[in-house]
């Protein structure tokens, strides 16, 4: 996994609310078996016209925001599907961070674990960055994992909150399943009691 | 003597291999469920690595998403990419040895019907899959969840995953239901006060005298929508109808191993004075039989309601509404049984159950399906869709119009040949109505099953006491 400390970066608005995981990547791009390659057909429904071509007010078709970084967007970004393929399909167009007030559970894992950084905020911080990001690609946001503070294009900070495992991960890059095979002792020795007390499972 | 315990908690308890001071735990897994569309990735990483399926007799796997749900899909899968995906999963199955049913088995279907079906699922377990409606299998009162796919990497190489715990929520249906009204009215109604956020960053116990009243098969559905509330998982205690169910099940334990069980089984409920972070209660009697009429879960109204307006809504969700119309092709206003549609879905692991296709059969039987209409019936599994045959469910089905398929996710995703063209309208008895969810441009109506049989007869939304 691509390690993860700070970024400067255009963002990018989306305030609509619920943004399901079929609306980042459609069903039809679950057909692949890679992880790469996804970023063309992120919000593809929302992104292309039935013709395949690109619908100009759609926000990352514009000029300003092609090569955005972060996105800020309503509220429950992620719902829906467990599909990693909607983050791979985020990080294979660009976005490394994405803030928004709630994240869907099995998404906002999905994240961590390539590299993604979710930052849930209040509303009113929210808002704040929402107008920031519509100023386009003046607005540039910097993220900055390790000291958790992000800083606007007017020089304001906002703070935010990071799980400390998970912030670990992605400051260093590190494989989870690495981290967990270090425990295997312990897994080998429950594995043992339990067998031995639930024999049917 | 120990705090009162919930549910949730006695579950985590039980699996919790080691927690470390900032709460980070690792659980163990009981279970593991593997489709093709999720774990290509997964084994990949296990291949590249150089490492083993920790424990391949936990691990089940079974083709659904993308299989074609035709009488000739044995024939081959016209998509190549289709193709390739159910290839791999065949590969990997046999490669890594885990418990595997192909396309051509006759217990093969959608995964979340199979696993319960198979005996699989079982009572205080941990269920996991790379799929968000694993929630299903709450039902039986054990810890059930979808993961990503590193996850299913992660569980696939070490049978743990790496949690911190949720909180507990209750949502208690007091009474008895009303006639017409189902286990998805429940599931429905009880999201449509929720919100599709409301259950985030909790596992739901359901319970109450009408979640006691259903079948397991109701208890499913109830479930498999927990994840459309946002929670994490949903679950329900096991009691009488569980053990009934899962008694004689070809994975369930036998004899001596049985008795164990049962003595361990029915320790797995939430103690008197356990606590709860959040609590919802709702009157049996106040639910009545549901629809959805927008783009996310929660557009949820009884059938006898009319469209809202975006004036109805505060916040970020005027404007989702104003989108959510358009896209739907609906007027502020109308009356829900107005909405007239082209096509009915049956099927999906919400409803793909035996009880759901003779729901259907209760309604339509000696009538016939609205000329012109598209209705299909897709069975969970090849064993409900055997079932159904030797009860004569699918002759009455057949003989009222609808086309018999064979076992698959068939149009809940439309990851297969059955999609919705654009513009098109179907009364669906599965979990999603997201933008393009059913086909690109596909407008879904949510509803349960005797509903989608009720919209089937006349051509539009129905109220299915009606009939």
């Amino acid at each position: 996994m691509e390690k993860f400390a700070k970024l400067s970066g255009v963002a990018a608005p989306m305030p609509l609310i619920n943004i399901d995981t079929d609306m980042i990547i459609p069903k039809l791009f679950l057909k692949t078996i890679k992880r790469s390659g996804l970023g063309k057909n992120l919000f593809d429904e929302m992104r292309y016209d039935d013709n395949g071509d690109e619908i100009s007010d759609f926000v990352l078709n514009k000029p300003a925001y092609r090569n955005a970084q972060i996105l800020v967007a309503g509220d429950n970004f992620g719902c829906g599907s467990s599909r990693e393929h909607a983050p791979w399909a985020l990080l294979d167009f660009g976005i490394r961070v994405v803030i928004s007030t709630s994240f869907a559970d099995i998404f906002f894992n999905n994240c961590f674990k390539n590299g993604i950084l979710p930052i849930v905020l209040p509303q009113e911080d929210v808002d704040k960055l929402m107008d920031d990001a519509g100023r386009g690609a003046n607005a540039v946001v910097t993220v900055d994992l390790e000291n958790q503070v992000i800083t606007g294009p007017d020089g304001g900070t906002i703070e935010f909150t990071v799980d400390a495992f998970k912030k670990h991960c992605l400051l260093n890059g590190l494989d989870d399943i690495g981290l967990t095979m270090q425990k295997s002792d312990a897994i080998d020795a429950f594995e043992e009691e339990y067998s031995a007390a639930t024999p049917w499972v | 003597m120990s705090a009162p315990k919930t549910l949730y908690d006695k579950i985590w308890d039980a699996h919790l291999v080691s927690e470390d001071e900032d709460g980070t735990s690792l659980l163990y897994i009981d279970r593991h469920l593997v489709h093709e569309v999720t774990s290509p990735q997964a084994f990949e990483g296990l291949r590249n690595a150089g490492r083993k399926v920790h424990a391949p007799d936990k691990t089940i796997a079974v083709p659904d998403h993308n299989v074609p749900t035709t009488l000739d899909r044995l024939e081959g899968v016209e998509n190549e990419e289709s193709r390739i995906q159910l290839e791999a999963l065949d590969k990997n199955a046999k490669d890594f040895g885990v418990h595997y049913y192909p396309v051509d088995d006759v217990r093969q279907g959608v995964v979340h019907i199979v696993g319960p079906e198979q005996g699989w699922t079982l009572p205080g377990m941990t269920v996991v899959c790379g799929d968000s409606h694993t929630a299903t299998h709450g039902a039986f009162g054990s810890l059930a969840h979808g993961i990503g796919t590193s996850e299913v990497e992660h569980v696939l190489a070490t049978q743990t995953l790496i949690q911190t715990k949720s909180k507990n929520m209750k949502v208690e249906i007091t009474g008895k239901l009303p006639a017409g009204v189902t286990a998805k009215d429940i599931t429905m109604t009880v999201i449509g006060k929720t919100g599709t956020a409301g259950g985030t960053g909790y596992v739901i116990e359901y319970c109450g005298e009408a979640i006691r009243d259903l079948s397991m098969e109701g208890r499913m559905t109830v479930c498999n929508m927990a994840i459309e509330g946002g929670a994490r998982a949903g679950l329900i205690a096991p009691d009488e109808t569980t053990f009934e169910y899962v008694k004689g099940r070809p994975h369930a334990p036998k004899g001596g191993q049985w008795e164990l069980a049962m003595e361990n089984w029915k320790t797995l409920f939430s103690d008197e004075d356990a606590h709860f972070d959040k609590v919802l209660t709702i009157r049996a009697e106040d639910i009545a039989p549901a629809v959805t009429w927008g783009t996310s879960p929660e557009d949820v109204l009884p059938i006898t309601g009319n469209v809202p307006s975006p004036e109805d809504f505060t916040g970020g969700k005027v404007d989702a509404v104003k989108r959510a119309l358009e896209y739907m092709g609906l007027t502020a206003g109308m009356k829900l049984t107005d909405i007239q549609i082209d096509t009915v879905f049956i099927g999906s692991c919400t409803n793909g159950r035996i009880e759901d296709l003779r729901a259907v059969a209760d309604v339509v039987k000696g009538k016939k399906i609205k000329e012109g209409i598209r209705a299909m019936v897709v069975p969970g599994s090849g064993l409900v869709r055997a079932q159904a045959e030797e009860e004569g469910v699918a002759q009455i089905l057949i003989d009222a119009g609808f086309e018999w398929r064979l076992a698959g996710c068939s149009m809940c995703l439309a990851m297969n040949p059955d999609q919705l063209q654009p513009g098109e309208r179907c009364a669906a008895t599965s979990n999603r109505n997201f933008e393009g969810r059913q086909g690109r441009g596909g407008r879904t109506h949510l509803m349960s099953p005797a509903m989608a049989a009720a919209a089937a007869l006349t051509g539009h939304l129905t109220d299915v006491r009606d009939l």
